[in-house]
């Protein structure tokens, strides 16, 4: 029968196409009524809905592995926070500096306690806190003693963070209410990288404004990777620079656009991190 | 060389898509014309996803226009490192805005008329209110459309620019009062950013928008 080749066909190519249908056998079910219920030539447009139905929604373990990702870089930058907080005024000033810091704390372990409990709400388990190494395997050897290493830390943790939500956010495509809740925690990080670029900046650490511009990180080659590709001035084949006759540099053409990062890039930033 | 030929293909798929959408919009609409005239609703943004771009290009009209107020008749008092990150801003703003425009070709919405007769540009603060609420406006618009949007390709351009809206906002705020860049009136207890509904926001918007807007076929 020819809608069970085809079905075969995609199984072959993609073999969680049954579950995507429920199960083969109900695919098979909406496939042989059609005779009946439809007229040949709609046939295509049928078919092309049940695929669709299929493929619209993301299905529940791609979402788990994400949401799991995000997990483990909220639990990275939350203890991060928390680490930091304890080692009091010898390293965070007093006043509006510790405020803001202990601001992020809160935001940053509220989203490890709400993806959590999206996790085991969406079926899953949640994946448990790394052991991690904020020296970086000893290239940021001071991050808990010197408060420009330990800014240019955090600077670098949300802006990696924000283009880590960035970069999967389309897998979520039609997730509803867990799209939009990565969506919520996404411009948080992006608020959270803002504030502590101020912060560097009105220390006199680095010359950086709250948006990036190309792929300056402000604070050198070793944390390059977490920056390489914001300097893009093209989005969607559309050319920003002076876009339409207006007077648009390719440095406010970079920071009018945040770029996404890919899990691999991501992790390879943020493995050094972690005690293996 | 070989960017500009996929630049001009990813183009053209996008155009190509937004012709698609155009093409039902029309039909849908001449299917109306049968039943009763329509009366003048506003400028509609259309529906399905070209609704959403036009929605999202509407906001950063507005938002380019205030900025070059801003930029031309600069509030008293301002410092010379506040002008140059609300210049940033305003290039930003018009850059977003001409983007959509581009990318929406023959299917984008005409360009608005604002009024901005309530705001004081010579006063710090009446600017930097006004800046605050766009700004964490345009956040939550982003936020609550994105999962009206269909095509991941859009939601991914929607993903760069909100964190972008994101940073203005946190800089907007620090400079009324430092420290408030995400506090407890945009973040939840969870940790979350503010949603918004497009009807809330275009509702919001509406006082600084002279032109009438009709977002009642954007997706739901």
């Amino acid at each position: 029968m020819q809608f069970n080749n085809i079905i075969k066909e995609i199984a072959a190519t993609d073999p969680e196409f049954p579950g995507r249908v429920h199960s083969r056998r109900s695919a098979m079910r909406e496939f042989a009524g059609l005779g009946a219920r439809i007229s040949l030539a709609a046939m295509p447009l049928f078919i092309g809905s049940v695929f669709k139905k299929a493929y619209a929604q993301p299905s529940m373990g791609p979402v788990l592995e994400i949401l799991n990702y995000a997990l483990t870089l909220e639990y990275l930058e939350s203890e991060f926070y928390a680490t930091a907080i304890t080692k009091g005024t010898a390293l965070i000033p007093a006043g509006p500096a510790t405020n803001a810091i202990q601001t992020i704390s809160n935001h940053e372990a509220a989203h490890v306690s709400f993806l959590k409990m999206a996790i085991t709400a969406s079926g899953g388990v949640p994946v448990s806190k790394p052991n991690f190494d904020f020296t970086a395997k000893g290239t940021f050897g001071d991050v808990f003693t010197n408060y420009a290493t330990f800014l240019a830390v955090a600077q670098t943790f949300e802006d990696t963070g924000v283009r880590a939500y960035k970069g999967r956010a389309a897998e979520l495509v039609k997730g509803g209410d867990l799209l939009t809740a990565a969506l919520n925690i996404h411009s948080v990080e992006a608020r959270h990288a803002a504030h502590i670029r101020q912060m560097r900046k009105n220390n006199g650490f680095g010359d950086v404004k709250p948006w990036i511009t190309g792929k300056d990180s402000g604070i050198g080659s070793v944390v390059q990777a977490s920056y390489d590709g914001e300097d893009n001035t093209s989005q969607a084949g559309v050319n920003i620079v002076n876009i339409n006759g207006q007077a648009i540099s390719a440095a406010a053409a970079s920071e009018a656009f945040d770029e996404g990062l890919s899990k691999d890039q991501v992790l390879a930033i943020v493995s050094p991190f972690f005690v293996s | 060389m070989m960017s500009k030929t996929s630049d001009a293909l990813s183009r053209r798929r996008f155009l190509g898509y937004a012709g698609t959408m155009a093409g039902v919009a029309a039909f849908a609409a001449s299917c109306k014309k049968n039943d009763d005239p329509m009366p003048d609703y506003g400028v509609d943004l259309g529906s399905g996803d070209i609704g959403i771009l036009n929605y999202a290009f509407a906001l950063e009209q507005l938002e380019a226009a205030f900025y070059m107020q801003v930029a031309m008749t600069p509030f008293s008092g301002i410092t010379p490192a506040e002008n140059a990150l609300l210049t940033d801003i305003r290039d930003h703003e018009i850059a977003h805005r001409e983007f959509f425009k581009t990318a929406l070709g023959a299917n984008a919405i005409t360009t608005l008329e604002f009024n901005f007769s309530a705001i004081n540009f010579s006063s710090r603060d009446s600017v930097l209110a006004t800046a605050k609420a766009f700004e964490d406006l345009g956040v939550s618009a982003y936020n609550g459309a994105g999962k009206l949007i269909a095509n991941p390709d859009y939601l991914t351009l929607a993903g760069k620019i909100v964190s972008v809206e994101a940073r203005h906002a946190a800089y907007i705020r620090d400079l009324i009062s430092n420290g408030s860049f995400a506090d407890n009136s945009v973040i939840d207890a969870n940790g979350l950013d503010t949603s918004r509904m497009p009807a809330e926001v275009l509702s919001a918007a509406s006082a600084y928008i002279r032109t009438k807007i009709n977002g009642s076929r954007l997706p739901q």
